[in-house]
């Protein structure tokens, strides 16, 4: 596994605000990456980085064993505009022309057109002008972009969010095939489900640190979370009950409780003859799973 | 693993092809900078019969709205444009293609420049039927390729206004540069009629190079070395300052 891109303690400030803070990350070829966090962990700053739109404050950042800013180290890397961002007025094919044009010798570019839009299901829209596609649509086309130039290293950022739950999958699927094909890809996204569905490593980031690094597997057992609200008179034994690791009250006074295992914590429950009332059970956020790792108090 | 690079001018090309496709696409954006020019000449110049019959004064009149129609042009298709697509989130997409920063500036410049010569054209031909301006075909030609490097200090100031403020601020400050550039270099007025310290600070405007450029090259006669010079000296600077800001430049900036 060669490393296509890394970050070598990368600070990255944007007048008083830190938005990385020293972080280190090798991407190397052949996974998919979920990076996750909240709004304004630092996904966002650490792929401008990588994409070279941005300076690091301090540290290294390499792509293809140089710097970002040089376009010819560019060349295999692949990104998505905002889906908003597309040029109204260009046709879907011209969109993808455009993008091809900067990658393929120029005798394959139409074919390469309407491979992209078969696989991204926009062959119907190639005429369409970008403007009166359809949010979904425009989603599919600006995911489909990155892939044009046939990259080794894909930036998504948060490609699905805004999407029902069918265009969602749709879209999984054109990125698992992409990446079937040889693509390494890196997919920030702040909805559990979709790290879930496509990521084999996981890199949970917030305040602009990295708090985990780790396969999915591992990473989901310490973010995924159910809560346990009830009532009770003795709230205080109900907390001091294994499995807990974390309550809070809300506005309406019932008080929920953090386990990572509810039907283990139900069991003790029950066992320990503490009396309560109104029990009601559901999955944690992934917002409140993050509360758990980065230490915060829930607002 | 690394694929061929894309060469240079094919990228330049097709930032261009793409860039005028869009303004073909909503016409009425070029329509002021295409026919501001020619209604000048038509209200400012043609009814002034001490002027329009005058061949020497009524060709200088043409070359100088020429002028004033790449400089509108290129502050306006540079400046605003560059300004408008920075606050535009596809911006930042096409930085992330492998196109270095020179394709998409000379693309631009291409897209601009030919858009400047269709500003031309109807100054030219409505010159030639309606005043007594002159001058053979090859002197035109020999215009056309002048006008069009004098005009590099212009596309430069452009880029740069556009680089370093949001569009709100690029119109304000191209209108002024505009009309600055326009009167100071004697593109409204002929600088003949200056009074000597306002002569003296146009000749240090890049817009009075311009104008006595093309002068030279349709009309003959003496170049005098502070134009040569001066064009010299504006493209070197303002070509240097554009690649500055152009390489610095990280999107729009909020605080």
């Amino acid at each position: 596994m060669n490393t296509l891109a890394s970050l070598k303690n990368v600070t990255r400030r944007f007048g008083d605000v830190t938005a990385l803070d020293d972080v280190s990350l090798d991407i190397r070829s052949g996974q998919i990456v979920g990076l996750l966090g909240p709004n304004g962990a630092g996904k966002s700053t650490l792929l401008s980085l990588v994409q070279g739109l941005r300076r690091a404050t301090s540290g290294t950042v390499e792509l293809f064993g140089g710097s970002p800013q040089v376009a010819a180290n560019r060349r295999l890397l692949g990104c998505t505009p905002q889906a908003t961002a597309l040029p109204d007025t260009l046709r879907v094919g011209e969109v993808i022309d455009f993008v091809g044009a900067h990658f393929a010798p120029s005798t394959g570019l139409r074919d390469r057109t309407a491979e992209i839009a078969e696989e991204f299901g926009l062959t119907d829209l190639v005429r369409r002008q970008t403007g009166a596609l359809s949010g979904g649509q425009k989603r599919r086309l600006s995911v489909a972009l990155a892939f044009v130039g046939r990259p080794q290293l894909v930036l998504l950022d948060e490609p699905t969010t805004g999407l029902d739950v069918d265009a969602r999958r749709t879209l999984w699927d054109a990125i698992r095939r992409q990446h079937d094909a040889g693509a390494t890809v890196v997919i920030t996204s702040h909805y559990l489900e979709e790290i879930e569905a496509l990521a084999e490593r996981v890199v949970v980031i917030d305040g602009g640190r990295v708090l985990e690094d780790d396969s999915l597997g591992t990473v989901l057992s310490r973010v995924s979370l159910r809560q346990v609200t009830l009532d009770s008179e003795r709230l205080d034994l109900v907390a001091a009950l294994p499995g807990v690791v974390r309550q809070r009250k809300d506005a309406a006074g019932a008080t929920t409780f953090y386990a990572q295992d509810s039907d283990a914590l139900i069991i003790e429950l029950v066992r320990s003859g503490i009396p309560f009332s109104n029990l009601a059970v559901r999955g944690a956020t992934l917002e409140e799973a993050f509360l758990t790792l980065t230490d915060k108090e829930l607002v | 693993m690394s694929a061929a690079t894309v060469p240079v001018v094919r990228l330049t090309l097709a930032h261009a092809k793409y860039s005028l496709l869009e303004t073909a696409r909503v016409p009425i954006a070029v329509i002021g900078s295409l026919v501001f020019p020619a209604l000048s000449l038509l209200f400012f110049v043609v009814p002034q019969r001490a002027v329009a019959e005058n061949a020497q004064w009524a060709t200088q009149a043409v070359i100088s709205l020429s002028v004033f129609a790449v400089l509108a042009n290129a502050l306006f298709g540079f400046g605003l444009n560059i300004a408008q697509n920075r606050d535009q989130p596809w911006d930042p997409y096409l930085r992330t293609l492998p196109a270095p920063g020179i394709a998409r500036v000379l693309g631009h410049v291409f897209s601009t420049g030919l858009i400047g010569i269709a500003a031309i054209v109807p100054v030219v031909v409505l010159g030639a039927l309606l005043t007594a301006a002159e001058a053979s075909w090859w002197r035109i030609l020999l215009g056309f390729v002048a006008i069009a490097a004098s005009a590099l200090p212009f596309v430069f100031i452009g880029i740069s206004v556009g680089y370093s403020m949001p569009a709100k601020a690029a119109i304000a400050v191209v209108q002024v540069l505009m009309f600055g550039l326009a009167f100071g270099g004697g593109l409204f007025l002929p600088p003949a009629v200056f009074p000597d310290w306002l002569d003296a600070i146009s000749r240090f405007l890049p817009s009075r190079d311009a104008r006595e450029i093309v002068v030279w090259a349709v009309q003959g006669g003496d170049l005098a070395p502070w134009a040569w010079i001066g064009w010299l000296a504006w493209t070197a600077a303002s070509l240097a300052l554009a690649l500055l800001l152009f390489r610095r430049d990280e999107g729009r900036r909020f605080r």
